[in-house]
């Protein structure tokens, strides 16, 4: 195996996979690296359906919606390594080198390009401050997920589910499916995490409560959880007094949210957007750093895998296109009730003909508008019937009349519910 | 009225529907006024489970059942899907339960990885 490459991505989920075989289709000689055994990312332990719609016009379960992939990408013989950890990255005037362990030690690679496609981590106990003992039982639900699906292992009996997000949802699901108990979904906020279809086909199907404006404050045990004490809070989220409650239940899952994964990136510069909390990017994907491309849920949380997969098609394409002039980068004004953008900027001096924007409103609202003004003028406006923070949604904007001295602005207005 | 969320899609629509007139509104396609008077009437749903192997490299290996079966059954599903054991290196969409309590519908591997060891 050569150490010189066009690109290295790092990941194999869905946005990894999907940058690599762009690339290569684009001519790119690339190295993919993947820390785990084997390809798919988280994808592998999403037995669930829905994946696909956009992209397949099929629901597939994860592992399905991935194999396809897969599947192309070894047809491509594209390079790539598994259980394989990159500990460094360094950049030079020249390229870009890694450091990474790999079965037969550590070595180093050399690239022109780098794809960050590492994909999300859950929040965990410790960064939701839960109180009490460390007894075993309390885990993310990704990691319960991946324990029942991967390796046969049900993680207890009598449960509980912090967090409404969509993963805490579908494991509340698979959890009654393999004869626990699920008591109750907890959630803090006095709104859903996820998405609406989830409530209804993961929680009322099995007659699953949810308990909104309550969280979890302390959990008792020793060896295994023996309860948790529940509190209603405020709407500042500050608990109420007096409406403590102890359930008891061998098991609590988290479900309290994802954190995408840009410690590598970091180390050479790239920016971290406050709002998505994923990579800065423009609108070819490429971060702050020229040369340094983020695709997936590192760039933002992605509701749909479709769009993850498309964020890495874009990403791996863009590699491979020489750049005529260097990067003119514009930042992109964001206004109203919008949660966040992407991408955040725009490359002034690229195709700005058909560029892909995703967003949040940050509350939900009725009969949104949204409006892309460049200068003052309105050159793009759409009307929803509804939007809500968990789902995103995407536009395709003509953004070619933008200058290097253009103001654009994002704007989302519409009635609060 | 009454109100229903579609679940065809991650859009998620609130869907009403008029029961004397059957006419559904807030849906965004065609498929949400399908999924809400099914729903009333006989609603459907989907089940993705594992099922165990012989082989200690993967132990479980996901399926799902080929078509919508009726959401009061999916316990009895669950329960035949329960029994199987797979001894062989089966592929991605090969039946796994013929014919799931006479439902006609199949249970089915959603999965290559018996094949990856």
């Amino acid at each position: 195996m050569n150490n010189h490459y066009d690109l290295i991505v790092i990941g194999s989920g869905p946005a990894g996979i999907s940058s690599a075989i762009s690339a290569k289709e684009n001519g790119s000689n690339c190295l993919l690296i993947e820390r785990e055994a084997s390809l798919g990312g988280i994808l592998k332990q999403c037995i669930h359906d829905g994946f696909g719609l956009i992209t397949f016009n099929e629901k597939l379960s994860g592992p399905e919606y991935i194999e396809r992939y897969i599947e192309k990408f070894k047809k491509l013989n594209i390079d790539y390594l598994t259980l394989a950890f990159v500990i460094d990255i360094k950049k030079t005037p020249e390229n870009f080198i890694l450091e990474v362990v790999t079965r037969d030690g550590i070595k180093e690679f050399y690239s022109d390009s780098l794809i960050l496609a590492c994909g999300c981590r859950e929040r965990t106990a410790k960064g939701v401050f839960i109180h009490g003992t460390r007894p075993y039982g309390v885990l993310t639900a990704g990691s319960a997920q991946a324990l029942v699906n991967l390796n046969g292992v049900v993680v207890g009996k009598n449960v509980c589910i912090l967090g409404s997000g969509d993963i805490g949802l579908i494991m509340a699901r698979r959890m009654v499916l393999e004869g626990a108990n699920v008591i109750g979904v907890y959630e803090i906020k006095d709104t859903p995490s996820g998405l609406s279809r989830n409530i209804h086909q993961c929680l009322n199907d099995y007659n699953i409560p949810l308990h909104l404006s309550t969280t979890v404050k302390r959990v008792f045990g020793y060896e295994r959880l023996e309860a948790i004490e529940i509190v209603k809070v405020d709407k500042n989220f500050k608990p109420i007094d007096g409406t403590e409650e102890i359930i008891e239940c061998d098991t609590l899952l988290l479900s309290v949210g994802l954190i995408p994964e840009n410690e590598l990136g970091e180390k050479i510069g790239i920016e971290i957007d406050s709002r998505t909390k994923g990579a800065k990017c423009d609108n070819n994907f490429e971060t702050v750093i020229d040369n340094v491309y983020t695709c997936g849920n590192s760039t933002h949380v992605n509701d749909l895998v479709d769009y993850v997969s498309l964020s890495g098609k874009i990403a791996g394409k863009m590699t491979t296109i020489k750049k005529d002039s260097p990067r003119l980068l514009k930042d992109i004004i964001i206004k109203g009730n919008t949660m966040y953008l992407v991408p955040q900027m725009l490359n002034i001096n690229s195709d700005l003909s058909n560029v892909e924007m995703f967003f949040r409103s940050n509350c939900d609202l009725k009969e949104p508008i949204i409006t892309i003004s460049v200068d003052g003028n309105i050159i793009f406006k759409k009307k929803y019937m509804v939007l809500r923070p968990p789902e995103m949604e995407k536009i395709s904007v003509n953004l070619s009349q933008v200058n290097k001295d253009s103001t654009i602005e994002f704007n989302i207005e519409g009635i609060k519910l | 009225m009454k109100r229903v969320i579609c679940i065809e899609c991650p859009n998620g629509c609130a869907l009403e529907i008029n029961e004397e007139t059957l006419e559904v509104t807030g849906n965004r396609c065609k498929r949400g006024e399908i999924f809400i008077k099914s729903e009333l009437t006989n609603p459907k749903r989907t089940i993705q489970t594992t099922v165990k192997t012989i082989f200690k490299e993967v132990p479980v290996v996901p399926v799902r059942v080929s078509s919508l079966i009726p959401k009061d059954k999916i316990f009895d599903v669950m329960k035949e899907i329960k029994k199987v054991v797979i001894d062989k290196k089966l592929k991605i969409g090969d039946v796994v339960i013929k014919d799931v309590l006479d439902l006609g519908v199949d249970v089915i591997i959603t999965s290559n990885k018996l094949n990856e060891f």
